[in-house]
């Protein structure tokens, strides 16, 4: 494992702490920058910075709709907004605002999504979206990101304040799992390649990256040996990277805390289908809405595991 | 003939010609909002072609969007492009779509017509320029089928809590919607009560009357706690009296009988404004 962190370990700030340190760096440097909350200030933390910047942090109350609308008039006058809501309300119950008064109309939005998927937890099926990225996707010229650890959502978000346009960044607000060092950098449109591996490549995104490794260092012990990719940039895509693990691998096995339909893995196969076709197996939720439960068990339930990536990896093992 | 009743029947003129070069489209809440558009252009708004890159202008974001065909019309007689453009309405690849786009059309400020969403972004329009210190004016219309959208309501307590007293939120009170009255569709009741009670500065005013939506501005202009809702008692196809009586006249699209109606209101408004006009 040529990882730095090793054995992996829980960071020491939550994800939701970086959000706000981040936007109070941005904002203090340039008064261009507004942070757009909706009643979820305390659940991000950005409720900590609010004495700092009183004028560049707008609590729109329980309105993510108007919200969006809010942010598209901020861009039209200048500013850069920055719009954080739980990753359904920003994507699915805002969608056409996001679409038209935002994307359509070529502004300069940023957008946080935060508590995707299982990391909803105890809010239940309500709440856990596991559609955000599809719907994110399927707007031209978004770029959609999913972070897998603080370092990446610290630069990211300093990333896509410097570069006009639609972003979306999804996260969950708790504690990541340590992947990289301070200083390193994640362009757009690149993966990571956390291992190297002959046999067969697993691509993960968000939380999924941590089960990706685990999964490798199980198929080690079988003497096979898997590349493993974190995926941020979910788009644009690293194609490059895409071919040359399907070259180098043949067999691709995708993760994510996601709908099958739309996120990572819908991405990956539709690249591939078009440049290096390899066979592509997805690891995700699979025609299921979300429910109630603790994350850990919620794994479990919808297949987010280590061992089902291995399984996977299992059932297509020996290649034909 | 006043300045600015000419500049209202230029308006109206455009519209029309418009709108009976393409053959169809969205006459009658096109006409409605003509005369709210000769005040806010004519005699209100600190805009013109030379101001779009000063963030001290006046900005004007039309909500209801499908009322495209009147603000290009009244862009055009400002000078924001030449009028040969008109004759392109909602052809493929025109600059002027049926609902404005920001990026296509000179002083176009923002692209609406998925109908609430305009309101909210007039919104973050003045709520930026308040927090900015700048004393610029946000000027906004919605069609009263459009407040049927919730993201309005939204959008209206919000401006009301930010106190953002340089918003003009007009009301285009013209009863009815695409499939009929906005009374049996799901009754508005009162919009002044309505505006009132989320803490908005109301004035109801004859919506055909230069006079009373420049008096109420004016008087919405003095005071400086509350956002204010001009509500404008107006009729679809305002100023053509055949189109104001036509029953269906959201979006039409002409009989004979209502093509040779609306070349006469053509030929009239050609009589009552100048030569130069008429050619161009």
């Amino acid at each position: 494992m040529s990882l730095k962190y090793w054995p992996l370990e829980l960071e020491e700030k939550e994800m939701r702490q970086i959000y706000a340190e981040t936007l109070l760096e941005l904002a203090q440097k340039d008064p261009r920058v507004v942070a757009l909350e909706a009643d979820l200030m305390s659940s991000i933390s950005t409720n900590k910075i609010q004495s700092f910047i009183p004028k560049q942090l707008i609590n729109c109350g329980i309105m993510e709709a108007h919200m969006m609308g809010v942010a598209a008039g901020f861009s039209l006058t200048g500013k850069i907004p920055f719009v954080h809501t739980f990753a359904q309300f920003a994507t699915r119950r805002a969608f056409d605002q996001l679409f038209v008064s935002c994307a359509y109309a070529q502004l300069n939005v940023k957008i946080i999504g935060s508590d995707a998927g299982v990391t909803a937890e105890h809010n239940g099926g309500t709440h856990m979206a596991f559609e955000d990225l599809g719907l994110v996707r399927l707007i031209p010229h978004a770029t959609v990101y999913e972070v897998s650890d603080s370092t990446m959502f610290r630069a990211l978000l300093k990333q896509i304040y410097q570069e006009y346009g639609i972003h979306y960044i999804r996260t969950i607000r708790k504690k990541a799992t340590r992947l990289y060092t301070n200083g390193e950098s994640f362009p757009k449109g690149k993966g990571k390649c956390l291992r190297q591996g002959r046999d067969v490549a697993i691509i993960a995104s968000g939380i999924m990256v941590e089960e990706a490794l685990k999964a490798a260092e199980q198929l080690a012990n079988r003497g096979i040996e898997a590349m493993v990719i974190d995926m941020y940039s979910i788009k644009p895509i690293d194609q490059d990277l895409l071919i040359h693990a399907a070259q180098k691998t043949g067999l691709i096995v995708t993760a994510e805390n996601h709908n099958l339909i739309g996120g990572l893995g819908s991405a990956v196969a539709e690249t591939l289908m078009e440049t290096y076709p390899v066979p592509v197996y997805r690891v995700g939720v699979r025609e299921q809405f979300g429910q109630v439960g603790k994350m850990d068990e919620l794994k479990e339930v919808y297949g987010l595991t280590a061992e089902q990536i291995v399984q996977t990896v299992m059932k297509k093992w020996p290649k034909e | 003939m006043s300045e600015l009743e000419r500049f209202r029947d230029q308006i109206r003129l455009w519209t029309l010609k418009q709108l009976y070069a393409l053959g169809f489209g969205h006459y009658g809440g096109s006409l409605s909002i003509v005369e709210v558009l000769a005040v806010l252009y004519g005699k209100i708004m600190n805009i013109s072609p030379q101001q779009m890159h000063d963030e001290r202008r006046d900005r004007f974001i039309l909500s209801k969007g499908h009322g495209g065909p009147a603000l290009y019309a009244t862009l055009a007689v400002k000078g924001f492009f030449s009028y040969d453009l008109l004759y392109t309405l909602n052809q493929t690849g025109t600059r002027i779509p049926s609902h404005p786009d920001r990026n296509l059309t000179p002083g176009v400020e923002m692209t609406t017509g998925s109908l609430g969403q305009g309101l909210s972004v007039a919104v973050g329009v003045a709520l930026s320029q308040k927090l900015s210190d700048l004393p610029s004016y946000t000027y906004t219309i919605v069609g009263d089928g459009e407040l049927n959208e919730g993201q309005c309501w939204e959008a209206i307590q919000f401006a009301a809590h930010h106190k953002l007293h340089r918003l003009f939120v007009f009301v285009d009170d013209n009863k009815k919607q695409l499939d009929g009255w906005t009374k049996e569709i799901c009754d508005p009741i009162d919009f002044v009560e309505k505006f009132r009670s989320f803490g908005f500065w109301v004035r109801r005013v004859n919506g055909a009357s230069l006079e009373e939506i420049e008096a109420a501005i004016q008087a919405g202009k003095q005071q400086t706690e509350k956002p204010v809702a001009i509500i404008l008692d107006t009729i679809k196809g305002q100023g053509v009296p055949y189109l104001e009586q036509k029953e269906d006249n959201h979006h039409i699209r002409p009989s004979d009988e209502d093509r040779q109606a609306i070349e006469e209101a053509i030929y009239e408004l050609e009589q009552k404004c100048s030569t130069e006009d008429v050619i161009r």
